[in-house]
């Protein structure tokens, strides 16, 4: 019963928590209003949820969102760097792949999120049976390394989190 | 003072980023190596500004302002995005598959593979009955 009223009980609250900031201040007819949203949102969408992402391990998550926080202020110093002082015959762009160990398809949603916002790197595009990413870099020189550095940084704790 | 120079400090951090992520279109060369200087310098400069402004908010007229998080949270949300299908349209539109390496697995890259099969990352291990498309 109460499953079928909440399919997705974490959706439901992050909607009640995102209305409420929007609304940005705390009103009891705002919580009225976020829980109906918080039913009526879920409800309509599940046919696009088929699976719910579990976090496993919140503990490895919130460390996760600190490195990467800490990766994009060091990635915005490199590309600002690379954009101001590097001459345009010295900068080598670089496809890389990135074969994945991860299955779950929230999991690769997030790396490949991460991927984007940290240095100097941008997912483009994934394998169309889901096993590697295409990553494309600002300035490199090897690929061997990018590879390592993001399923070792990256990659490894989104495991311990999701799977 | 105190809170004012830091304020002020943000602002100019932010400004700058913003302006080196604008400046990065014109210098760079082609659209892939373009398509990074939005998606990196522009986060620390739009996160300057909103740092600044829920400071100010605290400071000055004593409330803490949530919208700020919230703009962080829906930018970090579709920035990827937005950059990930600027490289596909790219791809589709002026790459082959020559020009990209191997994808390492039987079937090519999503945007160029032209094959019937679906295209889905393999969610559940062999053997197990598939999830929902």
């Amino acid at each position: 019963m109460l499953r079928k009223i909440l399919p997705h009980p974490g959706l439901s609250a992050l909607l009640i928590l995102t209305w409420l900031l929007l609304v940005n201040d705390f009103k009891w007819g705002s919580l009225v209003f976020a829980t109906i949203l918080a039913i009526c949102i879920p409800w309509l969408t599940a046919p696009f949820w088929p699976d719910r992402p579990v976090v496993k391990n919140w503990l490895a998550a919130a460390e996760f969102v600190l490195i990467v926080l800490y990766d994009i202020v060091k990635s915005n110093i490199t590309v600002a760097l690379i954009v101001l002082f590097k001459p345009k015959s010295q900068i080598h762009p670089l496809w890389v792949t990135v074969p994945l160990d991860l299955r779950t398809p929230e999991a690769i949603t997030v790396l490949a999120g991460t991927i984007t916002m940290t240095p100097g790197t941008v997912t483009a595009d994934m394998s169309a049976d889901g096993r590697s990413l295409l990553v494309h870099c600002l300035d490199a020189t090897d690929a061997d390394a990018i590879r390592d550095d993001i399923k070792s940084r990256y990659e490894t704790r989104l495991m311990r989190i999701f799977e | 003072m105190f809170a004012e120079i830091l304020v002020a400090a943000l602002l100019v951090i932010s400004g700058v980023f913003a302006l080196v992520g604008s400046y990065g279109l014109i210098k760079l060369p082609d659209l892939m190596t373009r398509l990074h200087a939005p998606t990196k310098a522009s986060t620390l400069g739009v996160g300057g500004a909103l740092i600044a402004s829920m400071l100010h908010a605290i400071v000055w007229r004593n409330e803490v302002s949530w919208h700020e998080l919230l703009i962080t949270l829906f930018l970090f949300l579709t920035a990827p995005i937005t950059a990930n299908f600027i490289a596909k349209a790219h791809m589709a539109e002026k790459l082959k598959s020559g020009d990209l390496p191997p994808t390492g697995t039987d079937r090519d890259w999503a945007t160029l593979d032209m094959s019937e099969e679906p295209v889905q990352p393999e969610m559940t291990p062999p053997g197990q009955p598939g999830r929902p498309s």
